[in-house]
């Protein structure tokens, strides 16, 4: 058991693991949402869209933790809502808008991070290090948290309603731009406390992985929100835990493992997996081939209806 | 005594500012069932959801029960055309009926047992208790079918609103339907249906409504469901009043 334990006698190792869980489980929670409201392609482009704002941030703050988590949560703010303004008021298409504008503020943030007077490190940017999480973006996370699972999980039946007809909830009185822009905040808020620890990159996977898991293994929105974190909080010990004893990116190993628990799933779920899928195909057949001789006996010769 | 009609008066409806559906009146009892036949693009869909509350309308007044019918209400259930619900969805039959409490019962209140007995009674009369744990992909057309009205009995709606329900329904499936249509209307249910099938609306309905992007007939089958009402709305093309 010492292999479990062992990575963990360091500090530095200690925040990691907080770290780990907290921001697995808020990313695998959220990810049903994004998943289900097909949002991937949109997280995509707001994680990256962060970069000017954490331009910003440096410029004027220099390399502290507020200043890079309101420039970032200013900036990717700016592009989602950018984007659904553009998309509402033209008849351009939403994901269209999105592409514009996310590339245009990633383009600003290089601009703007040649005027930093401290060298910033883009790779640091992309891909994290879980392994430099300082208390304070420790108590970021946690209290970041503690304000949006509680806040999904209250609100889990109209967002269930939204998500599986939005015409039909609205209808019914759900207020379905209010929860969309509730969403799209707890994303983007979610997205800049993790970014310290996984980079712009890696944060996707461990945003829709653990979901995309979860929704190849059941058929419940709850299971899906819950196992979606449980499964995110998992990889992410067991991704830091491969990553201390292989000495490997840590980020990068989470992402790995939980990529890997999903090459799992999409193989053998029980239900949904793909060996599963080939197997059912043949059964059906022969099933429905016996009913059908069971209904139609062969006519002997020589009777008549 | 209270007025149990759905009274349509003057409705228009319109798709950015085009409108599909001209002045349209018409009223209907509870404890019927009502066809709205013609041609594509009449505005049978545009009815149904501008009732449902799924379109804005332009002119006109809904009442039910003597109530103007304005924003949201749970009196009325819209049962959408198949290919517009994600059936990949992660719901099994029950969780989609379920869905039907969740306004009444309130956003986060635990279900109660009054909300579970509405759940339990409504999917064994639409008779799917065997099936209350398939995922809704998992079913046929006339199960799932039945699990979008058990959801609309759960949410103890009073108008059934139907687009195409017979569509792409084997024969025996359609039987079972028009059966289970009857019995909902025997509850006080008012039933409205967009229909393509002529010949089978004086079987399964009390009341036919002829629109053509206006309204051409309404009233009882027996007086109204007539050839020159037939040919009327199916002849000239549809009325639309946009310039050309």
């Amino acid at each position: 058991m010492t292999w479990l334990t062992e990575p963990f006698a360091d500090q530095f190792m200690q925040r990691a693991l907080l770290g780990g869980l907290l921001i697995g489980f808020t990313n695998g929670f959220l990810g049903a949402f994004v998943v289900l409201r097909r949002l991937a392609l949109m997280a995509d482009s707001l994680s990256h869209s962060m970069l000017p704002g954490l331009a910003i941030g440096v410029m004027f703050f220099g390399l502290k933790m507020q200043g890079l988590f309101l420039g970032g949560l200013v900036a990717a703010l700016f592009v989602a809502l950018g984007s659904q303004l553009i998309s509402r008021s033209s008849r351009l298409k939403e994901d269209t808008a999105l592409a514009i504008l996310y590339t245009v503020a990633v383009s600003a943030g290089l601009v703007l991070l040649t005027f930093v007077p401290v060298r910033v490190s883009l790779n640091h940017y992309l891909f994290g290090n879980i392994l430099g999480l300082a208390d304070s973006d420790l108590w970021l996370s946690y209290g970041l948290a503690l304000i949006s699972v509680p806040l999904l999980a209250a609100l889990q039946r109209p967002f269930l309603l939204l998500l599986f007809e939005p015409a039909v909830a609205r209808s019914q009185g759900v207020r379905g731009g209010t929860l969309n822009l509730l969403l799209i905040i707890l994303l983007v808020l979610t997205m800049v406390s993790s970014v310290q620890a996984v980079g712009v990159i890696l944060m996707l996977g461990l945003l829709i992985a653990p979901a995309a898991t979860v929704y190849l293994l059941c058929d419940s929105f709850p299971a899906m929100l819950w196992g979606g974190g449980a499964i995110g909080a998992f990889g992410s010990v067991l991704g830091l835990i491969f990553s201390y004893h292989l000495g490997l990116p840590s980020s990068a190993s989470i992402v790995l493992v939980l990529g890997a628990i999903f090459l799992f799933a999409w193989l053998f779920s029980p239900r949904y997996g793909v060996v599963r899928q080939l197997r059912k195909r043949r059964h059906f057949h022969e099933e429905s081939l016996a009913r059908w001789k069971s209904e139609h006996p062969p006519k002997t010769p020589g009777e008549d209806e | 005594m209270a007025d149990h009609r759905l009274l349509v008066e003057d409705l228009t409806v319109s798709y950015n500012r085009i409108p599909a559906l001209h002045h349209i009146s018409f009223a209907a009892e509870c404890g019927e069932c009502v066809a709205l036949v013609g041609p594509n693009g009449a505005g049978k869909s545009t009815l149904l959801k501008a009732l449902s509350g799924l379109m804005p309308v332009e002119t006109g007044t809904i009442r039910f029960h003597g109530h103007s019918v304005r924003g949201p209400t749970q009196e009325f259930a819209y049962l959408p055309q198949r290919e517009n619900i994600d059936w990949d969805f992660p719901a099994s039959v029950r969780g989609l009926v379920e869905m039907g409490r969740f306004i009444r019962a309130g956003w986060w209140r635990r279900f109660s047992q009054e909300d579970a007995a509405a759940v339990n009674e409504a999917i064994r009369l639409m008779q799917l208790g065997e099936l209350e744990h398939r995922q809704i992909s998992a079913l046929s057309g006339g199960q799932q079918q039945r699990t979008f009205l058990a959801r609309a009995l759960a949410q103890e709606a009073h108008v059934f609103l139907l687009d195409e329900p017979f569509t792409g329904l084997d024969k025996p499936n359609q039987d079972n339907l028009r059966v289970l249509l009857r019995s909902l209307r025997e509850q006080g249910k008012l039933i409205l249906v967009s229909h393509h099938d002529l010949a089978s609306v004086p079987d399964i309905f009390d009341r036919v409504i002829f629109l053509n992007g206006e309204l051409i007939a309404a009233g009882a089958v027996s007086d109204t469901f007539t050839t020159e009402n037939i040919s009327r709305t199916y002849s000239t093309g549809v009325f639309s009043g946009a310039r050309r």
